[in-house]
């Protein structure tokens, strides 16, 4: 057992830390840290940096002009950006588009959207849920009906996470109505820039309008945006939602969150004395950092058995069910940490409607937004009650 | 033993509900009298005792509504009518002057130290989260040494206001040399403050309950895999579950509502309000989970009643604090 990262893991942490010291505009940083929304040129600018750098697509191999790192690699990555606030890296096109399309998609779509993604051409957005297939995702209603050399889609996508500035979007459609829910799905690229196509915004607890529905009417997409086999649609969103689970523990997120955490608490004075000394909280503060303590070692432990090839199971639900948990935690101990000036609603706070200042200390607008925003941890990427009755299935067996 | 309200609380309850289905426009609530029900004869009123409140703040609570009841009434009129400012109190509970009352200040969490200092007269200091300070005619402040009275626009005090989470508006006071005059001792916030707790808590409790309804129809339309997700059983489990700490809840409502105006108020000011700002957060954040995508949007009634949960709790001190307090008053009267 060596629970320590090997050499060249260290140095690639330095490497990581370096770049991030180096790149990383403290204008980014310092929106990332007070939890302000970023615009669509800040996320743009950002990945354009790591693209440059060839770091953008840390999961693609470099066939593909990803950097092929290791699961161990990524995790640092991921660890540092977190820890030194950088934007995260979307994940629509590199985390999930792009694994699809590198082993289902044709030639062709390979040459065609892969380089897109990186350079920043195309911004993708996920259509996969709908109001009626949520959970139960393999009863999506969006139609794609064949007409010649095109397919015809009707329907409606929802829940669209920054939908408004995607210009693609990759879509569960059924073609064969009459087949077994699963069966009758298909995977479709669809250019967003379309006729036939409306997004409209929907604003979140938060007060941000951070998700959309989209809407098709008689929308003409051609046959050579299909992905993979007519039909086959279910295997590849399924391929997909692994992807979208490594990294779901969101240790690096996590960690970032309780070093915000603890700063706030000892800024902030409760009967004369700083907040972390205070022993009510700081016992609350101390069992979350257990808690995440061990949540990086099961996190490392199961990229470790990636790494040695075996696939992620179940484990990966546990890795979900309980990094969310300890995500929202800390979101809730921060939220608590500002007191009373939790008290301002945050996007009006954050946005500065008539130009003001949150009240308050400067982190308070961003902790409230952020708890409110990640209550969504807990139910999207398979909620943690779909999460739960994989982990009593398929370990359990009941 | 007897629970429950009088007739005459119980019938407020219901027009009062009635007139919110309309809305809740202000000078309706006024003309219906519910400012009068917030306080003693002996400030112009017809009530003021804790099942008043209780009423009053549940059904306010179940209605979604923002009132300036709690603000200008139960706490600026309470404050004024302790202090012997029968006219201007009276005037608050029919809504003729609007009162905002200026505690906390920037810094300071929960504990209620201040700065803010009065000479001759004359306030100067600063003032955190002043709840309704953009729609008051004046304001009561907390000083080092009791409680100031000022007029709103008065030469000196400025202010930033911004939205509150419970649907409200507060702002930041900046005070310099405003003219201002003395009321009391900061003593005569006890009553009034401890009423306004009462008021958040039961708030609350209409909140809960209206949160809860919601999720339970939910439950029983939204179908996934086939049937309704309300059939599942580790979904009905989590029900009973918020159900029974909403009943929780509510009976630690009353202990401070019977409790109000005997002994030992301090000690159950603490309990429930700790043990409500608890269950808030925990039914906020399951009736938004057991809804799913839903549950976030803003379009959805959920939303703002999730919010106004959260900020129950981090008003008048969080549910820690109340629980340190708890533990202080309880080894005091011990010893
Ligand atoms: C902020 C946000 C962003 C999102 N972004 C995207 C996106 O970009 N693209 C996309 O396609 N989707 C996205 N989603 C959708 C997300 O994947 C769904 O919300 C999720 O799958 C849950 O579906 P639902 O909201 O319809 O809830 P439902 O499936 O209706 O679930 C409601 C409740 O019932 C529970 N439940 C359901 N079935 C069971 C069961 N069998 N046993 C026990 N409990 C059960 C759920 O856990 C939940 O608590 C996003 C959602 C949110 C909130």
């Amino acid at each position: 057992m060596d629970m320590n990262f090997s050499p060249e893991d260290q140095a690639f942490r330095g490497e990581v830390r370096q770049f991030l010291k180096d790149r990383l505009p403290a204008r980014l940083s310092e929106k990332v840290r007070l939890s302000r929304e970023l615009t669509k040129d800040e996320i743009e600018e950002w990945h354009a940096v790591l693209n440059e750098k060839g770091w953008l697509a840390g999961n693609w191999p470099n066939e593909f002009g990803g950097a092929g790192w290791t699961a161990i690699q990524r995790h640092i990555f991921e660890e540092e950006s977190a820890l030194a606030h950088a934007p995260r890296v979307l994940p629509f096109g590199i985390a999930m588009l792009g694994p699809v399309l590198q082993k289902f998609g044709s030639k062709e779509q390979q040459d065609r959207f892969l380089p897109r993604i990186l350079d920043g051409q195309d911004w993708w957005c996920q259509g996969y849920s709908e109001p009626g297939a949520g959970s139960d995702l393999a009863t999506v209603k969006t139609t794609a009906v064949r007409d010649g050399d095109h397919y015809i889609v009707n329907g409606q996508k929802t829940w669209t996470t920054l939908g408004q500035h995607a210009n693609w979007i990759f879509c569960l459609v059924r073609t064969d109505p009459a087949a077994k829910a699963q069966e009758g799905i298909s995977f479709l690229l669809i250019d967003m820039t379309a006729p036939g196509i409306t997004v409209r915004p929907i604003v979140l607890l938060d007060g941000t309008p951070e998700v959309n529905e989209v809407f098709f009417d008689d929308v003409r997409v051609p046959v050579e945006n299909l992905v993979g086999e007519e039909n086959k649609g279910w295997t590849y969103a399924k391929y997909l939602l692994t992807h979208e689970r490594t990294n779901i523990a969101g240790v690096g997120f996590a960690t970032a969150g309780l070093a915000a955490l603890k700063r706030i608490a000892r800024a902030q004075v409760a009967n004369g004395r700083p907040l972390s000394e205070n022993p009510l909280f700081a016992a609350r503060m101390g069992e979350v950092e257990i808690d995440l303590m061990a949540m990086s070692t099961t996190n490392l432990r199961m990229l470790a058995q990636a790494a040695a090839g075996q696939a992620p199971g179940a484990e990966s639900s546990m890795l979900k069910l309980k990094g969310t948990q300890i995500r929202q935690a800390i979101n809730d101990l921060t939220r608590r940490a500002v007191g009373p000036w939790a008290l301002a609603f945050p996007s009006e706070a954050l946005e500065g409607a008539n130009d003001d200042q949150p009240p308050g200390p400067a982190e308070a607008a961003g902790a409230t937004r952020s708890y409110l925003n990640n209550r969504k941890l807990s139910i999207y990427g398979g909620s943690n009650e779909i999460q739960r009755g994989i982990i009593a299935k398929s370990l359990l067996g009941l | 033993m007897q629970f429950g309200f009088t007739d005459e609380q119980t019938m407020l309850g219901e027009s009062l509900a009635r007139t919110l289905e309309r809305g809740s426009d202000a000078a309706a609530l006024f003309e219906l009298g519910v400012g009068a029900a917030l306080l003693p004869e002996e400030a112009g009123g017809f009530g003021g005792t804790g099942p008043d409140i209780l009423m009053v703040f549940r059904t306010l609570g179940r209605a979604g509504a923002v009132t300036p009841l709690l603000d200008s009434v139960l706490l600026g009129a309470g404050i004024l009518a302790a202090a012997g400012e029968t006219d201007l109190a009276e005037a608050a509970s029919i809504g003729a002057a609007r009162i905002a009352v200026g505690l906390d200040e920037p810094g300071q969490r929960y504990d209620g130290t201040v700065a803010t200092r009065a000479a001759a007269d004359r306030l100067t200091g600063e003032k955190s989260l002043v709840h309704g300070a953009d729609q008051a005619s004046h304001l009561i402040f907390r000083a080092t040494d009791g409680l100031y009275l000022a007029e709103a626009g008065a030469e000196g005090l400025s202010m930033r206001g911004y939205a509150l989470m419970d649907g409200g508006r507060a702002a930041e006071m900046t005070l310099r040399d405003v003219p201002a005059r003395r009321i009391g001792d900061l003593a005569l916030l006890d009553r009034p403050v401890a009423a306004a707790v009462l008021a958040v808590c039961a708030d609350a409790l209409g909140v809960m309950e209206r949160a809860t309804d919601l999720t339970a129809d939910y439950l029983k339309t939204r179908k996934q895999f086939g049937r309704p997700i309300g059939s599942f059983q580790a979904i009905q489990h989590r029900m009973a579950d918020l159900l029974t700490e909403i009943e929780q809840a509510r009976s630690a409502v009353w202990n401070l509502a019977a409790h109000l105006d005997g002994p030992g108020r301090d000690r159950h000011v603490a309990a429930t309000k700790s043990l409500v700002g608890r269950v808030a957060r925990l039914v906020a954040e399951e009736t938004v989970q057991l809804h799913g995508g839903i549950g976030m949007t803003e379009e959805y009634e959920l939303a703002p009643l999730a919010r106004r949960l959260l900020a129950a709790d981090a008003r008048f001190g969080d549910s820690d604090h109340h629980l340190e307090r708890f533990i202080a008053v309880s080894a005091a009267s011990a010893a």
